[in-house]
């Protein structure tokens, strides 16, 4: 699946997006965001506070506990700060 | 009976003329109302970067604009939205709502800007003249404007 970074997300993380392949037993957003800390000290710095975090599978904004399963693009961003 | 109301949502780089959009809304119409927001130059800040998220930008505007509609008889409804970088003085957002009468267009507009500033993806970063750069928090206060709509 795709995973896009936005705003000082993809600051600390250094990157806009990646492709990832989650393993087995990584089925909702909160465990997919514990499981992309684990890839550099850039990610585990972004993401190491889920509250200050927003999510948007395909679009949409999400909750920790909804399901990854069919997601084809999940984006890990702040509070939105707009207008 | 009533044709459903004409949306016009554009997120853009260049910047927009209020007047020229507001006469647009203003035909056929009992009561415009508008918000513009610009870029304040307080506290040393040279510059706004405005960065969104292009695929979920419009849906969540879509989305914003459609409760508006189911909540108030709105005629017609603008939302402009500026991205990349902008000085004091340029205008960021525009929403503007027409109606038949006064209250629901100004009920509507404030909805729309409220709702927009929570759940539209962009993220201001800013920079000020001693070179500090800082990427705005997001605030309860706007949390607690959007939330005294009530949820949909």
């Amino acid at each position: 699946m795709q995973i896009l970074y936005f705003a000082w997300v993809r600051e600390q993380i250094g990157m806009d997006g990646e492709d990832v392949t989650p393993p087995a037993g990584i089925d909702s957003v909160a465990q997919l965001i514990d499981w992309l800390t684990g890839r550099s000290a850039g990610h585990a710095a972004a993401l190491a506070d889920p509250a200050r975090l927003r999510i948007a599978v395909d679009q949409r904004f999400a909750t920790p506990h909804d399901l990854i399963a069919d997601a084809r693009e999940i984006a890990i961003f702040p509070p939105v700060t707009g207008g | 009976m009533t044709a459903p109301p004409a949306l016009s949502i554009r997120v853009q780089t260049q910047d927009f003329d209020s007047g020229a959009e507001l006469a647009l809304l203003e035909a056929g119409s009992g009561a415009v109302a508008s918000f513009t927001g610009i870029v304040r130059g307080d506290d040393g800040l040279v510059a706004m970067t405005l960065e969104h998220y292009p695929a979920m930008t419009e849906k969540a505007l879509h989305e914003v604009a459609a409760e508006a509609f189911k909540r108030w008889p709105v005629h017609a409804a603008t939302i402009i939205h500026r991205v990349g970088r902008l000085e004091p003085g340029a205008r960021i957002v525009l929403v503007a709502v027409s109606s038949s009468h006064r209250h629901a267009a100004l009920e509507a507009c404030a909805f729309l800007i409220d709702w927009l500033k929570t759940r539209a993806p962009f993220w201001k970063l800013e920079e000020f003249s001693d070179g500090r750069r800082q990427w705005v928090e997001a605030r309860n206060s706007d949390d607690e404007a959007a939330r005294r709509w009530g949820a949909h």
